[in-house]
């Protein structure tokens, strides 16, 4: 091989060796994001603050709340209050929504099939106000059908949950933890890479030297990759025996696809390395441009698929989009290699250009 | 060919940074073997016009050739046959003299058996053997200097670049580093070096004083101070110097 190239390549694990305090930070922070955000991101929800107001005191009504009181989901906060203090408990945040019983439900529900029972819901948060009455409607129609048998309903719907049959959002999350914290990593890894050497005026002595710029990316690239591949093995252990998110499809295929994914993230980091001039300024660079677009457009939390169109073309040119599909496939569906070529391709793809781009960009931006 | 005599030469080099002209139509020639001085305050236009030699900084206009090779097209060439040597030292601090040393010798190419030749008979060659896995940040500046211009000479490059290589030495140093320059002379090595002090450009075969991204003096330092009547370099420049300021 390439007597250049492995100089450079056996110097930069020199210098990652020399510091064995960024070393430990590089392999235990990723682990300790992953332990942080794996239990504090979640969609699911559970006790909620809740005030129930019955006006009625009626044994249908007490019924009715019974099922309430005894899910996990609802805390009750209030009870009976005035209705001109509705609008506080919610204000002041007392109770999320707020169930108010008629007084005359017990009478209406013998007489007349159609009774209304009011849920006032803060939806400030909309996405809660939509569990909340999502699970409302679910007690409900569960108070129904052991109460009112005689109704005839002509079908239901019976879903089956597959690929996550307790729609554990662990799930969903650790796989998509791993993404956003390997690309992070491995930005931040090379960021200050080249950046580094041009500030300390080393770089100046290897560019009077006949090494051509490609072996001073790629040289710099591949120790990087060895450290970010260790990362990925780490934090892929914990969310797998840990978080206790199955593997269902080829662990060798994972392993491969998150060696480019890495090596994307590197190229990324290297590119920034390149066009910044001080170690700061690198960092901060590369934080910012991958964190936001990483969490916010990649399908992170939001699906790609209900974005404006002009994001789902920007999701397009963010690595994470690619990988989340790929490992969440593999890890939760089992998909093998057929059913992600393209997503493999576009992060290749998406490394090559970046890695094109610091190549050319490197030697104009040396001149001061 | 007369050519073949000169180690650099440069004719109407220029370089702008904006509407700044850096260096202004510089023209000079440094014999083979030469010891050649170029002098000036900072921001005179010295650092300027030894990268553009080097290869790390375009010119914008004008000619130069180093070991006969072009500067705008034939880098390549140039690369294999000078070494460079800045006020940085170009070190690394976190690795050792053994590793540096070893590093450089990998950039120029070297094979690993020649790495292993050329580290040995560079640290007999600076008495370093019982600092050889020593952290370079550990050593004194004198030997980090001695250590910076023998790691970029691994290749034997004929021509080599010095940019202020003794700032921040203490004198002794700075004596003995200029018996290092006069040894690679001697053994037909043309060094090309800029300094900001007096006492150096003495040993100079030759020197060149720029002021104002301009060459106003080209001479041997003997002559320049008879033109002068001075008695030491320090009067010349400062006449030099001087006569700019009147001229505005």
């Amino acid at each position: 091989m390439n007597h250049v190239l492995l100089s450079i390549m056996r110097k930069e694990f020199r210098h990652i060796r020399r510091d064995p305090q960024t070393l430990a930070i590089i392999l235990a922070w990723p682990v300790i994001m992953l332990f942080l955000f794996g239990y504090a991101i979640t969609m699911e929800m559970r006790q909620i603050d809740t005030a129930i107001v019955d006006l009625d005191h009626s044994p249908q009504s007490r019924a009715f709340i019974e099922r309430v009181t005894s899910t996990d989901f609802f805390n009750v906060t209030a009870v009976d209050i005035p209705y001109n203090e509705y609008e506080k408990v919610l204000m002041e945040r007392k109770a999320r929504c707020i169930l108010v019983i008629p007084q005359d439900f017990a009478r209406k529900l013998q007489k007349n099939p159609r009774t209304k029972i009011q849920l006032i819901i803060d939806a400030s948060d909309p996405n809660a106000a939509n569990y909340i009455s999502k699970y409302f409607s679910q007690i409900a129609a569960q108070y129904n059908f052991a109460h009112n048998r005689i109704d005839f309903i002509p079908f239901t719907m019976e879903s089956r949950l597959l690929f996550n049959p307790d729609l554990k959002s662990q799930y969903f999350f650790v796989p998509g933890l791993i993404a956003v914290i390997l690309l992070l990593i491995s930005a931040l890894l090379t960021s200050i890479a080249i950046v580094r050497e041009k500030e300390l005026g080393t770089m100046e002595q290897i560019l009077v030297s006949p090494v051509r710029h490609y072996q001073i990316i790629i040289g710099k690239a591949i120790p990087y990759t060895v450290i970010g591949f260790i990362d990925a093995i780490i934090i892929l252990a914990v969310g797998h025996f840990w978080f206790k998110v199955p593997i269902e499809g080829g662990l060798l295929l994972l392993l491969g696809t998150m060696i480019i994914y890495i090596f994307t993230g590197l190229s990324f980091g290297l590119l920034v390395s390149t066009i910044t001039t001080s170690q700061r300024v690198a960092m901060m660079a590369a934080l910012v441009s991958t964190i936001l677009p990483t969490i916010m457009l990649s399908g992170f939390i939001f699906p790609v698929d209900s974005m404006p169109v002009i994001f789902q073309y920007v999701s397009k040119i963010i690595p994470a989009t690619h990988f989340l599909e790929i490992i969440r496939g593999i890890m939760l569906k089992g998909v093998g290699f057929g059913e992600l070529k393209t997503q493999i391709g576009y992060l290749a793809l998406i490394a090559f250009v970046l890695n094109a781009i610091s190549i050319r960009k490197f030697k104009t931006n040396l001149e001061p | 060919m007369t050519e073949n005599n000169y180690a650099v030469t440069a004719e109407n080099l220029t370089r702008k940074f904006g509407s700044f002209t850096a260096v202004d139509k510089v023209s000079f020639a440094v014999k083979k073997g030469e010891v050649f001085g170029f002098l000036g305050a900072n921001g005179a236009g010295k650092t300027t016009t030894i990268r553009m030699l080097c290869g790390l900084l375009q010119p914008t206009s004008g000619q130069a050739t180093v070991a006969g090779y072009n500067v705008y097209t034939q880098y390549e060439q140039i690369k294999m046959n000078i070494g460079y040597m800045s006020q940085r030292f170009s070190l690394y601090e976190d690795l050792t003299v053994r590793e540096n040393i070893e590093f450089y010798a990998g950039v120029y190419g070297l094979k690993r058996k020649q790495i292993k030749q050329k580290t040995e008979e560079l640290l007999t060659y600076l008495k370093l053997w019982d600092q050889a896995d020593m952290l370079t940040v550990s050593l004194p500046l004198g030997w980090k200097q001695r250590m910076a211009l023998s790691t970029a000479l691994l290749h034997d490059p004929d021509i080599i670049f010095l940019d202020e290589p003794t700032s921040g030495v203490d004198p002794d140093s700075r004596r003995n580093f200029w018996l290092l320059i006069y040894e690679l002379a001697d053994k037909g090595k043309t060094v090309f070096v800029t300094t900001h002090f007096m006492d150096e450009a003495e040993y100079c075969h030759r020197l060149s004083i720029m002021r104002d991204g301009k060459i106003v003096e080209l001479d041997e330092p003997q002559r320049l101070k008879q033109k002068y009547h001075a008695d030491t370099m320090q009067e010349v420049f400062l006449n030099v110097v001087n006569e700019g300021g009147s001229d505005k």
